[in-house]
């Protein structure tokens, strides 16, 4: 963990204007770059750029569940490894599983199994994987938001495209998308997933408290940044995938 | 391309593509009247039934699509054939066109061997079998095998197999497309590497506009000055 003894207690994290200490309102999110098929060895990939966030995701399947006695002979499974490279905090992270990143799989793969057509492979798996290269709070998320781009590009049948994205209390307020500093200052983090279309909740986790009145409001924060990250989401397919559409002709400078 | 109409456009999974009440046909799935896509693809809609055209994903086998298969393990009555699917494929010895005895299945084909074979059926487990025993499946012996994304096989073979015929008339190579991506190719080194290099490019082009012609420019390109 990053030591943060030497940073007063008394952090003013929303000044009197309402702005954030990276100058953004209650409301907005950070800068998001996502970009679709960056990789070439496995068959879907993703890469997002969100705030200080820097994740990668990549999807092998559906292909033969192993170890064998994990197959289920009616659906796919749907298996997650969230994993933080040693280098994406200031301190290093010890490499490997740990406590945090084994439960953020799980949740993961919880929520993807929700709109997978699962039942459509029986027997096999849809591995995700999701590397986070560099960390500022919220790569849960980002991770999520890249791997569902990513089992797009891999060309598995799915419901919808997952996004996903924290709100949570700051200085007493209520407000989206935490950076580092906020997270660790503030009062509360509540990160969701939401499945585009329909609404529905996929992933829901709370750290810190929120009351009633202000959980309802994070949730409409993370609801309306879920259908502009969509937007993102299908943005970056349809770029990756644009060149390979319709509008392209061969004509006598073909190659 | 004519085959395939102006509704032709790329959709994402969730994406509604119909409301009119047509059919939802593969890559789709329908709720509450609507049609919505189910996997990354293009839109083809005809005479009601509305599908989406994977540009990608892996080859699910289907009874009767004939794959290349390649041998991964041996059994002493069966083969066990990888055809690019997330499902093995076993091929049993009564269903070679070999008579085989008891253990004696290495002496027709090894590990590493390919063959091209037909899926005889898929369970509800998805669990396959299939089978060599019709003239045109045999053994591959020599020769090259390409691979492309199955989801573009059928650009690779053309409308009523014209742009296969179209390869084979000029590089005069034997070859065969399997539904599973794989093409095996066999004929004169530098044929086969022209062969190699126009799948590459139909591939890489799939969707486009005027892609046969393409291929004859290419074609007639890499035979100019040649007997």
């Amino acid at each position: 963990m990053e030591n943060i003894e030497h940073i007063p207690k008394e952090i003013q994290l929303v000044d009197d204007s309402g702005r954030r200490l990276d100058g953004r309102r209650l409301d907005e999110l950070r800068p998001i770059r996502i970009e679709a098929g960056v990789l070439k060895r496995p068959d879907g990939s993703a890469y997002i750029e969100w705030g200080g966030n820097r994740v990668l995701a990549a999807v092998y399947g559906p292909r033969e569940a192993h170890p064998r006695h994990l197959q289920d002979p009616a659906r796919a499974l749907v298996q997650c490894r969230y994993n933080m490279a040693p280098f994406s905090v200031s301190d290093r992270k010890r490499p490997g599983p740990d406590r945090r990143s084994v439960e953020i799989s799980k949740v993961t793969s919880e929520a993807f199994s929700a709109v997978v057509f699962t039942e459509q492979f029986p027997r096999t798996s849809v591995d995700v994987y999701i590397e986070v290269l560099q960390a500022d709070a919220g790569t849960r998320c980002a991770g999520i938001t890249a791997a569902s781009v990513a089992l797009a590009d891999a060309g598995i049948p799915m419901r919808d495209l997952i996004a996903s994205c924290a709100s949570g209390k700051i200085a007493g307020q209520v407000a989206l998308d935490l950076n580092k500093e906020e997270d660790n200052f503030g009062d509360a983090d509540c990160p969701m997933a939401v499945v585009a279309r329909t609404g529905e909740i996929v992933l829901l986790q709370m750290d810190g408290h929120l009351t009633e009145d202000e959980f309802d409001r994070a949730m409409k924060l993370s609801m309306d940044a879920a259908r502009r990250l969509n937007e993102m989401q299908r943005d970056a397919l349809r770029r990756r995938y644009a060149a390979t559409a319709m509008d392209e002709t061969l004509g006598g400078d073909a190659p | 391309m004519s085959d395939f109409d102006a509704t032709r456009h790329v959709v994402i999974p969730g994406e509604l593509i119909d409301s009119r009440g047509s059919k939802p046909g593969e890559g789709t799935y329908a709720e509450d009247g609507h049609v919505y896509a189910a996997k990354l693809g293009i839109v083809d809609l005809r005479e009601g039934l509305v599908s989406v055209i994977p540009l990608g994903g892996r080859y699910m086998p289907r009874a009767d699509d004939e794959v290349i298969g390649q041998v991964v393990d041996l059994g002493p009555s069966h083969w066990l054939l990888d055809i690019n699917a997330p499902y093995p494929a076993p091929l049993h010895a009564t269903e070679s066109p070999w008579r085989v005895d008891f253990g004696d299945t290495g002496r027709y084909m090894h590990i590493g061997d390919s063959a091209i074979c037909r899926i005889l059926q898929v369970d509800e487990t998805k669990r396959v079998q299939c089978t060599m025993q019709d003239s045109e499946l045999h053994k591959i012996e020599g020769g090259q095998i390409v691979e492309v994304s199955h989801s573009k096989v059928p650009r690779i073979i053309g409308k009523d197999g014209s742009m296969i015929q179209l390869i084979k008339s000029f590089t005069k190579v034997q070859g065969f497309v399997g539904q599973n991506g794989r093409i095996w190719i066999d004929g004169n080194p530098e044929d086969v590497m022209i062969a190699t290099r126009v799948i590459k490019l139909i591939e890489e082009h799939a969707q486009a506009v005027g892609l046969t012609e393409a291929v004859n420019a290419f074609l007639k390109d890499a035979y100019a000055g040649r007997a």
